[in-house]
């Protein structure tokens, strides 16, 4: 928080910040004790673990992180080109693919956060500006593209805003919890796309039986590339919409009115009613608006590059459960989230698809579920930063005794 | 509410007059008319559903008129959907109807339920002490991949049982060291969990099996085969031949209500969950309650995973193979008020969509799979509080300082 004089905050400790306040409010205090320690520690701390589950598993920990690093791209800064041709440059276009995806859903999960609301629906929300993508995208294929394109980005949007606007509404108006709401609509919306695309669902392509699998969009649907081949998956503009996003993100939250009153509810739900603010419009924007941006990741991975969806496929997605690793490591701010989707962009095409089966030190089987691994270590640390926090001063305390004695 | 004394005087006008007990017996009779229009009675005419079903709905409305609404409308409903499916069943043809409705669906329903029981008494225990549990879908995967490994290298289902416990107690101990002992944000820990747990169980089935199916003679949790009614024509395949964990399942429903409501330590563990200061107050240890609840909540929530895979699903495991339950569980806790009887009655309901669905796949697969939808569906509308209100226990998921 940048506009609170530094003069006028009392000290607080970890300890005391965590005893009082909404979850936000603790939040916030503990990242202006803690700063960027604290994520980057997290971190290090869930890669160290990870690394040891490695180590005991009869692998080499520093090899298979190597071969990680090198499976996302990332050595791409030592040798750099926009030649896909070359390997790490194609693999670097991959993770920023998927960094798209999850800078949008780790928005959707900082923003509900920002207003002191849980977000665990970014998955529900994905889909379903997944399936307006995919039935939008479908049809109205006689448009031409720029239209086409808006229009359906526009749609998958604002389904995605009231698929989340439903949780927001209930909360508002009958206090029901957002985390079970969110997590009961994730459920529900996946049901609905098992429906959608499987057997003799309204959007199957009915020449594929067997495997079920939605239909195809319409070429006139389709962003433009432009890094890499439009077949070989390249990286769409939507890239660009992403970190746009982050911008709008930053914009919104502190520079508008809106922003100030959902942070303000963040803080502390009554003194912003007692000073005025309309709390429960609040609510039901904060939910809408974290749905916009899940939404919007759903529709722009369905017009970049996926084009279609298997119903088999529905069950494995989790970048609606990673924008939460994201957010929260990210501490809800928008450069944290688009250095988080970086993180764990890199992570979940380093350990799939960018590793070489073979070749390589870890299997990739093994590798994703690292992933998952490390993904549950930063969730569990970050939510437990007093702990961070405590060794993180006793060791500067452990620094300046000798120098005070 | 009336006095048994006063009730003696008339029981007839007495009974009418409590509408706790009419509320129940309209229920009772909704369901009763549904009952009648499936085999094995399957009443081939309209006629006696639908006289069944307005008794009940009258009863309801009687009911809801007298104070008790919820209960009520209860009543109504149960009448009305009985009605409904009295209608749909003289419509379809008798053979359909014997494929979908037949003793196996009762079976079926308890065996995808039981997961789901265990589940939602875990999680019950948990938040009954104050502590929310977003981590049942990974504690029950830990069981679920840890005991059928322990089954395979221990060679006897009781050792898997024993080692899948373990596992969802060793990882429910983690999350209350940092949900208590650090007063980190629980549902942030429960969803870490999860991640966890599905990368651990992912990591470790590929490194132990390969990612292929756990080898075949896998000594599997063994029915109960009741010599009595296993050779009768209708209880037989309904209940002659149950898994030992669904009567376990039961049996737990039994304890677990007498344990938190008829028992000090469930007076202690509601205490926590309450309001932990008066509890701290009068001399109760809360994290110690604490503990004790949330590992015990990993023991029963892992043994529904054992059951899942070493029961259910005959001796194999698949990555994510829990797919969900954990949240049903936590659903059918939520709409079963965090009681344990409420809990498995939602569970019985939750699993018996369950059966239909996979039943009703042949006919048409697209209403099946939306047939998989409605325990969230009835979960949101009960969170939603269009039917009554549920109301969770007052501390739970607030973290307490000890002062």
């Amino acid at each position: 928080m940048s506009n609170v004089d530094p003069a006028n905050v009392p000290p607080e400790t970890p300890e005391e910040a965590a005893k009082t306040g909404t979850l936000i409010s603790s939040i916030a205090l503990k990242q202006r004790a803690g700063g960027i320690v604290v994520p980057v520690f997290t971190a290090l701390l869930a890669f160290l673990i990870g690394g040891l589950v490695v180590l005991a598993t009869g692998h080499n920990p520093l090899s298979a992180y190597n071969d990680i690093f090198n499976g996302a791209g990332l050595n791409w800064i030592f040798h750099p080109t926009t030649n896909v041709v070359n390997t790490a440059a194609y693999n670097l276009s991959q993770t920023l693919l998927q960094t798209t995806t999850l800078i949008l859903c780790g928005l959707a999960v900082a923003f509900a956060f920002r207003c002191g609301m849980f977000n665990i629906g970014g998955q529900g929300q994905y889909f379903i500006g997944l399936y307006v993508g995919n039935w939008l995208g479908h049809d109205f294929a006689s448009m031409s593209p720029l239209p086409h394109i808006v229009l359906v980005v526009v749609a998958g949007t604002l389904a995605g805003a009231a698929w989340a606007g439903i949780a927001g509404f209930l909360k508002a108006s009958v206090g029901a919890h957002e985390v079970i709401s969110t997590i009961m609509l994730n459920w529900i919306a996946i049901w609905i796309g098992e429906w959608l695309f499987g057997d003799g669902g309204p959007l199957q392509n009915p020449a594929n039986a067997t495997a079920p699998i939605s239909n195809d969009i319409a070429s006139s649907a389709q962003l433009p590339v432009f890094w890499g081949e439009q077949q070989l998956q390249g990286l769409h503009i939507g890239f660009f919409i992403a970190l746009a996003a982050l911008v709008v993100f930053y914009l919104i939250l502190n520079r508008t009115t809106l922003g100030y009153e959902v942070r303000a509810v963040g803080f502390n739900p009554e003194a912003a009613h007692y000073g005025g603010i309309n709390v429960k419009k609040n609510l039901v924007a904060a939910m809408a608006i974290s749905g916009a941006f899940a939404g919007l990741a759903g529709t722009l991975d369905m017009l970049g590059y996926l084009y279609h969806y298997g119903q088999s496929d529905i069950p494995v997605s989790a970048v609606g459960f990673l924008g939460i690793a994201v957010a929260l490591l990210g501490r809800n701010t928008a450069v944290g989230v688009g250095l988080g989707a970086l993180l764990f962009g890199a992570l979940l095409f380093g350990t799939t698809h960018g590793l070489q089966a073979g070749s390589s030190s870890i299997d990739p089987s093994l590798a994703s579920n690292l992933t998952y691994i490390i993904q549950g270590l930063v969730v569990l640390f970050v939510g437990a930063d007093v702990l961070i926090l405590y060794v993180w001063n006793s060791r500067k305390k452990l620094r300046l005794r000798p120098a005070s004695t | 509410m009336n006095t048994w004394a006063q009730r003696l005087d008339n029981p007839v006008s007495a009974w009418l007059r409590d509408p706790a007990a009419t509320g129940y017996a309209g229920m009772l009779l909704g369901v009763f008319a549904a009952f009648l229009a499936i085999p094995p009675i399957q009443a081939r005419t309209i006629t006696w559903p639908i006289l069944v079903g307005v008794v009940a709905a009258i009863l309801g409305i009687w009911t809801a008129t007298r104070g008790r609404q919820k209960l009520g409308y209860g009543a109504v409903a149960a009448g009305i959907f009985g009605i409904g499916l009295g209608i749909l069943a003289t419509h379809s043809g008798t053979s359909n109807l014997n494929t979908v409705f037949n003793a196996q669906l009762i079976a079926q329903m308890f065996a995808f339920s039981t997961p789901l029981i265990f589940g939602a008494i875990a999680g019950m225990f948990s938040e009954r002490s104050g502590v929310v549990n977003i981590g049942l879908e990974g504690m029950m995967l830990m069981g679920a991949f840890w005991g059928v490994y322990g089954a395979d290298k221990g060679g006897n289902w009781v050792v898997g049982l024993i080692v899948g416990m373990g596992s969802g107690g060793l990882l429910a101990l983690v999350y209350a060291y940092f949900a208590i002992h650090l007063r980190a944000d629980q549902i942030v820990g429960g969803t870490a969990v999860n991640f966890l747990a599905l990368g651990i169980t992912g990591y470790f089935f590929f490194q132990l099996y390969h990612g292929n199916y756990v080898s075949s003679g896998v000594s599997t949790i063994p029915n109960v085969r009741i010599p009595g009614i296993a050779g009768t024509h209708f209880l037989g395949p309904a209940l002659g031949n149950l898994s030992v964990m669904i009567w376990a399942g039961f049996a737990l429903v039994i304890v677990s209500y007498i344990v938190v409501f008829k028992t000090p330590i469930g007076l202690r563990i509601r205490a926590c969950g309450e309001h932990p200061r008066a509890a701290d107050t009068v001399g109760i240890n809360v994290y110690a309650v604490r503990y004790g609840c949330v590992v015990l909540s990993g023991l029963l929530a892992a043994a529904g995973g054992v059951y899942l895979s070493d029961g259910f699903g005959g001796g194999t495991f698949n990555d994510n193979m829990t797919a969900g339950r954990g949240f049903i569980a936590l659903a059918a806790m939520i709409f079963g008020n965090w009681r344990p009887a409420g809990a498995f009655a939602a569970a019985l309901l939750f699993g018996f969509s369950s059966a239909i669905a996979l039943r009703l796949q042949v006919y048409s697969p697209s209403a099946a799979t939306l047939f998989n939808a409605l325990p969230y569906v009835l979960t949101l509308i009960a969170v939603a509080g269009v039917i009554g209100r549920t109301v969770p226990p007052a501390a739970d998921g607030k973290p307490y300082q000890k002062q």
